[in-house]
């Protein structure tokens, strides 16, 4: 059965890209707008990982690592979280948040399944 | 959403973005203390440079990194949002959107005018403009191989956290030869174990060309917590376990060469004179033997052309008394199981390992790539093609497929005709070819991969395809199906393989009779593989044969079903669940089972097999799959897997199908095998004629 990720990123042309380089891959993509439209989803139909961005309208991408983390089903389901710089105090915090790794924008779609492969096998 | 250009979306996000952006920028020069308003601008400015420089607007992005700088600052309460930096902002933004919609206009001065007043404004804010990034890393040194030794274990909550230990060793085995060991050490007590934790500790040394960065990013998102240490390790270490531990710095030389002296096996006397741990000794010797094996390895290498010839009979007999010593070994196992003795029990199961490896190693040895049977094929297509004034290449994939050696010798005659019914039925003359806007030559494509526990043989060419008006003729006119009868494609080509079936209006020397195709399904299936055929995607036809890797052994899963009992291959079994008593009430004859939202129907072998037993209270349903198909199959034991030594049927019960043959029990009982295929083809008859009697 293939591995459904969700993809969260108010930024439309990045949700784009990752829903091609992940579908082309086999994987399924579910895509969410925010940290609260994304957390919604994830409840609703649980993924077997998450991509998501930090800062983002409507719930941040660390406060949705904590949601989900709190949830039983989210235990031990890779989140990864994208981070423009490689901002240590970013990836410090958003590790602290629970995320498993991360993703440095600008990315290139290999740099993306690499990852995804990585943490999901 | 549709597939489309992301630079295009990026395009119409980011001018959405820059309006938002404007519209933050102004409410904001009213309302400077809105806190809301700056993220919702950084926010803007954050995007458009994030997905900027992913979408090829590397130059934008570097400029909007500077006034995001400024918001960050902002953001932090650093700097006050004052008039003139919402100016600024604007005047960027300005810019921005120019960057954007026309690329080609230069803008460097009004950058540079925005970007200088920033600075000021910021002051060592934008201080990085026009810093480069660091040229890359030196250029990489040649390939060399290096053993290196690896420790790790992983914070307690990192499975929780996402973080799978088997795809990080995962990953370091593919870097190059591995040997893992697992040290439990630190693993609590059954009752105190907290099953989300982890506790143990990795020793990995592996020998690989790759470089240190290499094994560093497979550590990239562990590395903070997971106690790592990558050290290299001498090449030229002989591999002494004394000096391994030296190396380690587990216990100081000295000691060590005063226990040499005295009397081996030194890792038991290190242990036991409280030197060294027992865990330590351990991950030692593992890396002893991934030494030895490295150092044979390359032995191997400087030899690899060396192999020798035995005669065939010699492989048959190994494996005849190997699958004798597998069901020897099932009656050793028997007997400790019910013995209870757990130094016998301990014998059996080394004894089990033992005789599973060896029957691997026998069946690798009759092995033989399917390429030199494809080989021979070639002078057949030349010799056809000239013989019927036809233009066909041959093309072969796969060569590199090993199959049984008997199964390959058995292949040649069923492919034999496959290919002549190819080039003589399927392909096309020149004249005809050309007219039908093809190329002039014909194309016979052989083509060989493994899939699961099967090898898969398909013959297909590019030629005319079935003849669906002509098959359905014939089929009629040899009382196979009644006249005017609709049949699926599927099953109207099976009639293909029926005997004397032909379709060639005249009878040429190179397919004969129509003796064809009802001799190679024959051949197939004395093999136990399954052939079908059917149209090739984008025309012509496409037969497709598949067959078990080997004949002699499997691993079969043993269940009871009253008092017999029954071996189903294992490479078709799935899992096993229990029938609940529900599910159990809720149906009567055939019926589904709900496995994880989706319906799988599932067979009551009882009541196929007429087994005059109650059923047990907790019955199991093993699911089997076929291809696409999944079917549980309902026993009243699970008892566990077994290796299978087939025996054929005898003659007399070679038209039972539904087993496909028997082999011997530990105590010396016979179990059937089941063929799950012709199986389920049983248990749907039978359906069937249930259904007809209980409606009439």
């Amino acid at each position: 059965m293939s591995k459904n990720i969700l993809s969260v990123d108010d930024s439309a042309s990045i949700r784009q890209m990752v829903k091609m380089t992940l579908s082309a891959a086999g994987y399924g993509v579910v895509e969410a707008c925010d940290g609260a439209d994304a957390l919604g989803k994830a409840k609703s139909s649980p993924v077997n990982m998450v991509v998501t961005d930090l800062n983002m309208p409507n719930m941040d991408g660390l406060s949705l690592i904590r949601e989900l983390r709190k949830l039983p089903e989210y235990r031990g389901v890779p989140i990864i979280f994208l981070t423009t710089e490689s901002d240590d105090e970013k990836k410090k915090e958003a590790k602290a948040a629970g995320a498993t790794g991360w993703i440095t924008k600008p990315f290139k779609q290999d740099q993306l399944l690499a990852v995804v492969k990585k943490v999901i096998g | 959403m549709a597939a489309g250009d992301p630079a295009e979306t990026f395009r119409q996000e980011a001018q959405e973005l820059i309006e938002q952006l404007e519209h933050s920028l102004l409410d904001l020069e009213q309302t400077p203390t809105d806190r809301d308003l700056v993220d919702s601008a950084f926010r803007a400015l954050h995007t458009i440079k994030g997905s900027g420089a992913m979408f090829g607007f590397e130059a934008m992005a570097a400029f909007t990194h500077h006034v995001e700088s400024a918001f960050d600052q902002v953001r932090k309460g650093k700097l006050q949002p004052s008039p003139s930096l919402v100016g600024l902002a604007l005047e960027a933004q300005d810019i921005i959107r120019a960057m954007i919609l026309e690329p080609d206009c230069d803008l460097a001065d009004r950058q540079k005018t925005v970007l200088d007043q920033l600075a000021q404004l910021v002051g060592s804010a934008a201080d990085a403009a026009g810093q480069e990034a660091k040229a890359s890393a030196p250029a990489s040194q040649p390939a060399q191989k290096q053993r290196w030794r690896i420790t790790f274990s992983l914070a307690r909550d990192a499975m929780v956290m996402g973080i799978n230990a088997l795809l990080l060793l995962d990953e370091l085995r593919s870097l190059g030869h591995c040997t893992v060991t697992a040290l439990t050490d630190a693993v609590p007590p059954l009752a105190e174990i907290d099953a989300e934790s982890s506790y143990l500790r990795w020793d990995v040394v592996l020998t690989t060309d790759a470089p240190r960065s290499a094994i560093d990013d497979v550590f990239i998102f562990v590395q903070d917590d997971a106690n790592l240490s990558i050290t290299a390790i001498d090449l030229s270490t002989e591999g002494r376990l004394g000096e391994i531990l030296v190396d380690r710095g587990e216990v100081p030389r000295r000691v060590v060469e005063e226990m040499v002296a005295s009397r081996p096996p030194l890792g038991e006397l290190l242990v036991e004179a409280g030197q060294v741990a027992p865990e330590a000794v351990k991950s030692a010797l593992a890396e002893q033997k991934h030494l030895i094996r490295d150092q044979a390895d390359s032995a191997k290498e400087a030899k690899a052309a060396s192999s020798i010839r035995v005669p065939a009979e010699r492989l048959d007999e190994l494996m005849d008394r190997v699958g004798e010593l597998v069901i020897v070994q099932a009656r050793l196992k028997q007997q400790a199981n019910s013995n209870g003795d757990p130094l016998i029990k301990a014998v059996a199961e080394e004894m089990e390992r033992l005789t599973s490896e060896l029957r691997d190693t026998t069946m690798s040895i009759r092995m033989v790539p399917i390429g030199s049977l494809f080989s021979r094929f070639r002078r057949l297509v030349h010799d056809l093609s000239r013989d019927l004034g036809k233009k066909v290449s041959l093309v072969t994939t796969g060569e590199e497929t090993e199959l049984d050696k008997t199964v390959i010798e058995r292949l040649n005659d069923p492919l034999v005709h496959l290919i002549r019914n190819s080039i003589d039925h399927g392909v096309e003359g020149t004249a005809e070819r050309l007219a039908a806007g093809k190329t002039g030559e014909g194309e016979v494509r052989l083509e060989a991969y493994h899939s699961g526990a099967q090898v898969v043989i398909s013959v297909k060419d590019d030629g005319r395809g079935l003849d669906r008006v002509r098959i359905q003729a014939k089929a009629e006119e040899n009382g196979l199906i009644p006249p005017g009868a609709k049949l699926p494609d599927d099953e109207l080509f099976q009639m293909i393989f029926q005997p004397g079936f032909s379709t060639a209006k005249e009878v040429t020397n190179v397919s004969g009779r129509g003796v064809g195709m009802d001799v190679v399904k024959r051949g197939i299936e004395s093999l136990r593989g399954t052939v079908d055929i059917g149209p090739r995607s984008g025309g012509g036809t496409e037969v497709t044969v598949r067959l078990p890797l080997t004949l002699a052994i499997i691993d079969g899963l043993l269940v009871r079903i009253g008092h017999g009992r029954y071996v189903i291959p294992l490479p078709t079994v799935e899992e096993c669940v229990e029938l609940s008593l529900a599910d159990d009430a809720r149906s009567s004859g055939r019926s589904f089972l709900n496995i994880r939202g989706e319906l799988v129907p599932f067979i009551r072998l009882r009541d196929l097999f007429a087994s005059p037993l109650p059923a047990d209270p907790y019955q199991k349903v093993v699911i089997v799959s076929l291809g696409e198909c999944r079917v549980g199959l309902v026993v009243d034991q699970v008892i566990g897997d077994h290796q299978t030594v087939i025996k054929s049927l005898s003659k007399l019960h070679s038209n039972i199908k539904a087993f496909s043959g028997a082999t011997i029990l530990g105590d010396g009982s016979v179990a059937l095998i089941l063929d799950i295929e012709h199986l389920i083809e049983w248990a749907q008859e039978q359906t069937d004629v249930a259904m007809l009697e209980a409606g009439e």
